[in-house]
């Protein structure tokens, strides 16, 4: 599959889709008043009181949790006579192909969801604006949000997006597979030597234990959580050097191809081939996104848990990513547009319990802590993980040179290459592409 | 020009149709618009949607083009020489895509002429449920590309699909990587997209063969010409312009492969098997460098043109 971010796991997984395209129009009751009180930049989102407008909002939601990002979207324009926001909805993929286009034509939307990592490309390029005044007027700070998911929305210092919520990998397990081995269903492993003791006992009763994909989706995130469990990290501070061929990265990489080598993982596993097996009973333990539950609460006969990933290496880590609001840059601007965007994305961000009922763990703590999200066991399972997720840099331009990185992995674990050839191949392509992207982005 | 005077003044030359007298001049400027009057819809069309984006394009591939960065400056050749100088990031991907797509090429295309010629003579006989085969063969073309590909990206899932299942049952090895590993990536590739178009060439050979007179036939066997001695004296010369037609449409689209690739081995192992489309996809819609994108789209549309008047030439020289 396309090996960044945005690929078909993402956009089957991730989506509060909405079929196709969904558009939602409201007929608010004409609450244009004739003065008009919008100040130039809106008063940051807390209200907004000029003229009616209509807003386009692009989102990738796609997938089953749709109708949640609907209802909401309904319900804020019900709320707010002088706004009424409609959805348009793409494949991730197509989204960030086309949103440069429409942008540059004029026909882009006024708020965009984006994914944290891509942030950096838009604000470099000039599509998104700043936002550092909604987090003033909404006195949203760190302390309200994971520091990474805060931090991530950061470019040069400025804030382009309000993060609504957050995405990390997680260990499925079969429990219907762990039982036939003899294991506790109900404990799921969580440290290397229990991890390795589960699969060694499942290889005894016949099944490889844990299907390790070649792929993006699953195995190349798989890889990215244990590169820093080990220590290791995929760049330099300044994201100017690549360094996903260090020591410590070589070493992960080398245990998890060694899963294949041992037996606890049959070899050339396809796309989705881990998770299906998973779900048919041949695979027990899947390090696979959030988004899978809503698509596992679907397969009532499978008996499955989910937890946080166990440590295999020095310490804990989580691939992570998060769906950012952001508020794009109109040809002809306009200050009312851009007013009531704000709104809408301070309403939203306040109203993210519901959100998380679609699969996505809130940004806002507050949400997160309440005794609502709490009543949501599989997702809720899962939140402790943002102590330690490992989010992807900011970067202009960085897509490519995650599609390099996660083909290195494909070398290795397909055999084409050992662990250390592949990895050291990648950094060489990797730096050559950071460097174009420094000539082109200037910094 | 001269040719159109040329079919004007032969023209006038004709009696004028009864009925109609004509006067002279009018007619005269008429005859000289008409026939770029008839070929002005397309003309529009081709100069709006054909010649101006090409030229376009050649432009922005001398640029470091990027949809929203403001300066695009001017940079001469300087996309091309990244696609030929080896410490360039793209040189490595950009190259490692032709081989791929040459290699799909050159396995995929004689297949795919072959093979749709063997079925349409057979489709071509008569025989009971001929129609229902000749839908049969054709049907697997109306699916789109996702289709197709998600289709057989499971079945030949190299774990879980039904090809190794069922090579396995007859005591075949049934561990084959039909999708993660080459050289099978490349059957698979090849396999899936012959069962896929052959159909479609199959029909067009099946019009051809219509086209050749039951009577060269009959005179041949009168002859005593054998069935390959009519294949070959009678059926392949009526067929050579069709030949001509499916070998160059074939080669384009084999050329132009993306969808396969992209969706049964996603490129694996590596990027062994990444094609050329999609790395210009890649380049121009996902890293937004127009620029290197166009530069790449131009050298493979000049490749693509060599081989094609490579195609022709052959051709003619036969007919000599």
């Amino acid at each position: 599959m396309i090996q960044n971010e945005m690929s078909r796991r993402r956009l089957l997984g991730l989506g509060l889709g909405l079929g196709a395209a969904a558009t939602l129009t409201l007929a608010g009751c004409g609450g244009g008043s004739s003065s008009d009180k919008s100040t130039a930049a809106g008063n940051g989102g807390k209200d907004y009181t000029g003229p009616k407008v209509d807003l386009k909002l692009w989102n990738g939601f796609t997938g089953g949790d749709g109708d949640i990002f609907k209802k909401l979207v309904e319900q804020f324009n019900s709320e707010h006579q002088n706004i009424a926001v409609s959805v348009i909805t793409y494949e991730w993929q197509d989204y960030y192909s086309k949103l440069p286009g429409a942008v540059t034509s004029g026909n882009g939307p006024d708020i965009a969801v984006m994914h944290m990592d891509q942030l950096a490309t838009f604000a470099a390029r000039g599509v998104i604006n700043e936002l550092d005044d909604v987090a003033k007027a909404l006195e949203l700070s760190e302390g309200d949000f994971a520091p990474t998911v805060w931090k991530g929305g950061l470019y040069h210092d400025k804030r382009y997006g309000i993060p609504l919520d957050m995405h990390p990998l997680g260990l499925y397990y079969n429990k219907g597979v762990m039982q036939k081995a003899g294991l506790d269903p109900n404990k799921p492993p969580t440290t290397k030597d229990e991890y390795t003791a589960a699969l060694t006992e499942l290889k005894k009763s016949g099944i490889q234990g844990f299907w390790v994909s070649p792929f993006q989706f699953t195995g190349g995130m798989t890889f990215y959580s244990l590169l820093h469990q080990w220590g290791g990290t995929l760049f330099d501070a300044e994201v100017a050097k690549a360094t996903f061929n260090s020591d410590p990265a070589v070493e992960a990489c080398t245990w998890l191809v060694d899963m294949i080598k041992q037996g606890f993982s049959p070899a050339n596993v396809g796309q989705d081939a881990d998770y299906l097996a998973l779900k048919s009973g041949k695979n027990a333990f899947n390090w696979n996104g959030i988004w899978q539950i809503n698509d596992l609460k679907k397969s009532p006969s499978v008996q499955w848990g989910v937890a946080p990933l166990p440590q295999i290496g020095s310490q804990k880590a989580a691939w992570a990513n998060s769906h950012n609001f952001t508020i794009v840059k109109q040809r002809a601007a306009n200050e009312n547009k851009v007013s009531g965007s704000k709104v809408f994305i301070n309403w939203l961000s306040q109203h993210s319990l519901d959100w998380a009922k679609g699969g996505q763990i809130p940004a806002r703590k507050a949400v997160r802590e309440g005794a609502e999200f709490k009543a949501l066991p599989e997702i809720s399972a899962l939140a402790p993980e943002l102590e330690y997720a490992a989010f992807p840099p900011a970067a202009p331009g960085l897509g490519e040179v995650m599609t390099t990185f996660y083909n290195s992995f494909n070398e290795a674990a397909l055999g084409k290459k050992s662990p250390k050839q592949a990895l050291d191949d990648g950094v060489t392509k990797a730096n050559k592409q950071l460097e174009d992207n420094r000539k082109k982005y200037g910094s | 020009m001269a040719d159109v005077i040329e079919v004007g003044a032969a023209r006038d030359d004709a009696p004028p149709p009864a009925g109609h007298p004509r006067r002279r001049g009018v007619t005269e400027r008429g005859h000289r618009a008409t026939p770029y009057l008839f070929l002005a819809p397309y003309l529009v069309l081709f100069l709006v949607f054909g010649l101006a984006p090409i030229l376009f394009g050649v432009w922005i591939s001398l640029h470091q083009w990027d949809l929203q960065l403001p300066n695009r400056p001017f940079i001469g050749l300087e996309n091309y020489r990244d696609l030929f100088s080896s410490d360039s990031a793209d040189y490595a991907d950009w190259w490692s895509s032709v081989r791929a797509t040459a290699i799909f090429t050159v396995l995929s295309v004689p297949l795919l002429v072959v093979v749709p010629l063997g079925l349409a003579l057979l489709l071509n006989e008569k025989f009971p449920g001929r129609t229902f085969f000749r839908a049969a063969f054709f049907a697997p073309y109306v699916l789109g590309v996702a289709v197709i590909g998600l289709l057989w990206r499971f079945l030949l899932d190299a774990n879980l699909g039904m090809v190794n299942r069922l090579l396995g049952a007859v005591g075949l090895p049934a561990d084959t990587p039909w999708v993660t590993d080459v050289p099978w990536a490349w059957v698979s590739l090849v396999g899936v997209t012959v069962w896929w178009t052959c159909g479609f060439n199959a029909v067009i050979y099946l019009a051809g063969l219509q086209d050749i007179p039951a009577e060269l036939y009959e005179a041949a066997r009168v002859d005593g010409a054998s069935a390959w001695d009519r294949f070959r004296h009678v059926t392949l010369p009526g067929l050579r312009p069709v030949l001509l037609f499916v070998l160059t449409t074939t080669i384009l689209a084999s050329a132009n492969v993306f969808g396969q690739s992209f969706l049964i081995t996603q490129g694996a192992p590596g990027e062994q098997t990444r094609t050329v489309v999609w790395r210009i996809v890649d380049e121009g819609l996902r890293n937004y460098d127009v620029g290197q994108a166009s530069a790449m789209s131009v050298l493979f549309a000049l490749m693509l043109a060599v081989v094609s008047i490579v195609n022709f030439r052959l051709f003619r020289y036969r007919e000599d």
